[in-house]
């Protein structure tokens, strides 16, 4: 086994922290990316702003903000210490929280693009059949819309793999809690360990190579051309 | 013909005052932030001409940095292993000069920790103790060992957070995250953090010492201004400067 334990319990780690995030993105995102596609609000362009974001902000500044927000002065940590828990930075719950911000325009943006897809002809024949809109949704647009959650799914368990400046800016590297596979391998090159970074990076490579490549093998219409 | 020799004597004046403006870049260990800020903000008043850049950053990625040729002139390591390793492979125009020694101390922003002492950080009380990465950052490898022994450290270790160098330590401990930690007396006597609750010398008996040192690196061999600085961080007021924040000084010139 080229891994070392210290090595495996980050890449364990990793894998459980993305399976979480991706989960709770399915149930929160989902919603957020069917008003997207649907809606004709005026508040459509902030929203779809703010849900892209991360994809221009440095992991830095989501990580400072966050660091900052959970500390016992911020929002959230005064909400923490009310409930006498401690501050969340340096947790499992705080990587969770941070991720499923930083992962969340890949959950969205994939599932609005498979939602907008569909148009509104499918939605109506359905509300001719008398579907209910809750009954269309999960009768019509779900089956028709699944390549999307697909995509959607993978890449938001890829990226939050991938994730690293905003573990570092509030994990505090604890081994089992925080220390996810990138910061692992960061830690070995600081340590000048390069025999072990280059195992656990190949992982990493190796991972991530198949992981695109599943889903440029999923994606519509891909077959076609 | 005499308008050439004006021309070229113009060219001439204008190439030396060119080349009198130097440049250097210095990759310099985080808990010098402050202390070398001052001693180059001194330096810069004699010299206005010239450009001095300081990265502040965890002193063993520096280490790995100029080995792959990063553009820094003179590297200022937390710990005198690393320059001496750079030396010794040939990265190095310069011997490996020690400039300080560093001293630890335990730090919070929320309370006084001047009245507590290492034994205290088993208390139950305190759930999160940050140090920096032992495994790369030489303060968190003191911070360690004076934790061992002292006998603490299996009661503490699952209450620790580590910090990529000492200043991400300190930010920890700042925005309260952390209730303590244990961070370099330099960075806790800067006004910043000092008006925030006292700090508690560790005894250095606890731990090897913290020898830090320097070197001019292999790219500025030539460079008048590298050497010149460094010459300055050995003279009488940078020497006071690195006393007023808690460095004790390499013994040869006292």
């Amino acid at each position: 086994m080229i891994l070392s334990t210290g090595d495996l319990q980050a890449v364990i780690l990793t894998l459980e922290l993305a399976l979480v995030v991706t989960a709770i993105l399915f149930v929160a995102g989902t919603p957020i990316a069917w008003w997207l596609a649907r809606t004709k609000s005026r508040w459509k362009g902030p929203i779809g702003a703010v849900v892209a974001l991360p994809l221009v902000l440095p992991p830095s500044v989501l990580g400072f903000y966050l660091l900052l927000a959970m500390g016992p002065n911020g929002p959230v940590g005064r909400l923490t210490k009310g409930l006498g828990v401690d501050p969340l930075p340096f947790t499992f719950e705080g990587l969770v929280l941070a991720s499923v911000f930083y992962s969340l325009p890949f959950m969205v943006q994939p599932l609005q693009n498979a939602f907008e897809a569909i148009g509104d002809r499918p939605l109506e024949a359905a509300a001719t059949l008398r579907a209910s809109p809750l009954n269309a949704f999960f009768t019509v647009a779900l089956p028709l819309a699944l390549p999307g959650f697909l995509t959607a799914g993978v890449l938001t368990f890829a990226h939050t793999v991938g994730e690293f400046g905003v573990v570092l800016m509030i994990g505090g590297n604890i081994p089992g809690i925080t220390r996810v596979a990138s910061v692992q391998i960061y830690d070995h090159v600081e340590a000048l360990e390069y025999g072990e970074a280059h195992s656990l990076a190949a992982v990493m490579l190796i991972f991530s190579f198949m992981v695109l490549l599943t889903v440029y093998a999923w994606r519509p219409g891909a077959k076609k051309a | 013909m005499k308008s050439i020799q004006t021309l070229l004597l113009i060219v001439c004046c204008l190439a030396a005052t060119l080349a009198h403006a130097e440049k250097i870049v210095i990759a310099a260990a985080a808990d010098l932030k402050f202390a070398l800020d001052e001693i180059a903000a001194e330096f810069r008043k004699a010299h206005p001409d010239d450009t001095i850049e300081i990265v502040y950053g965890s002193s063993g990625k520096f280490f790995t940095q100029i080995q792959q040729d990063a553009p820094y002139d003179l590297y200022f390591s937390a710990d005198i292993a690393f320059p001496e390793k750079l030396a010794t492979a040939g990265f190095a125009a310069s011997e490996v000069k020690p400039y300080a020694v560093g001293r630890i101390v335990l730090w919070s922003a929320q309370m006084d920790a001047s009245k507590l002492t290492l034994k205290n950080l088993t208390d139950s009380s305190i759930t999160r103790i940050a140090i920096a990465n032992p495994k790369h950052a030489p303060y968190g490898k003191r911070a360690e060992e004076a934790l061992r022994t002292t006998g603490i450290w299996a009661a503490v270790e699952p209450k620790l957070v580590y910090g990529e160098n000492i200043a991400h330590t300190a930010q920890f401990v700042q925005t309260g995250n952390a209730r303590i930690g244990i961070i370099a007396l330099s960075l806790a006597l800067n006004p910043e953090l000092a008006g925030q609750g006292g700090h508690y010398l560790i005894p250095d008996t606890l731990h090897e010492p913290l020898a830090q040192g320097y070197i001019i690196t292999k790219r500025a061999a030539d460079n008048i201004l590298a050497e010149r600085f460094a010459a300055y961080v050995d003279s009488k007021p940078a020497r006071e400067v690195m006393t007023r924040y808690g460095f004790t000084l390499p013994a040869k010139d006292k």
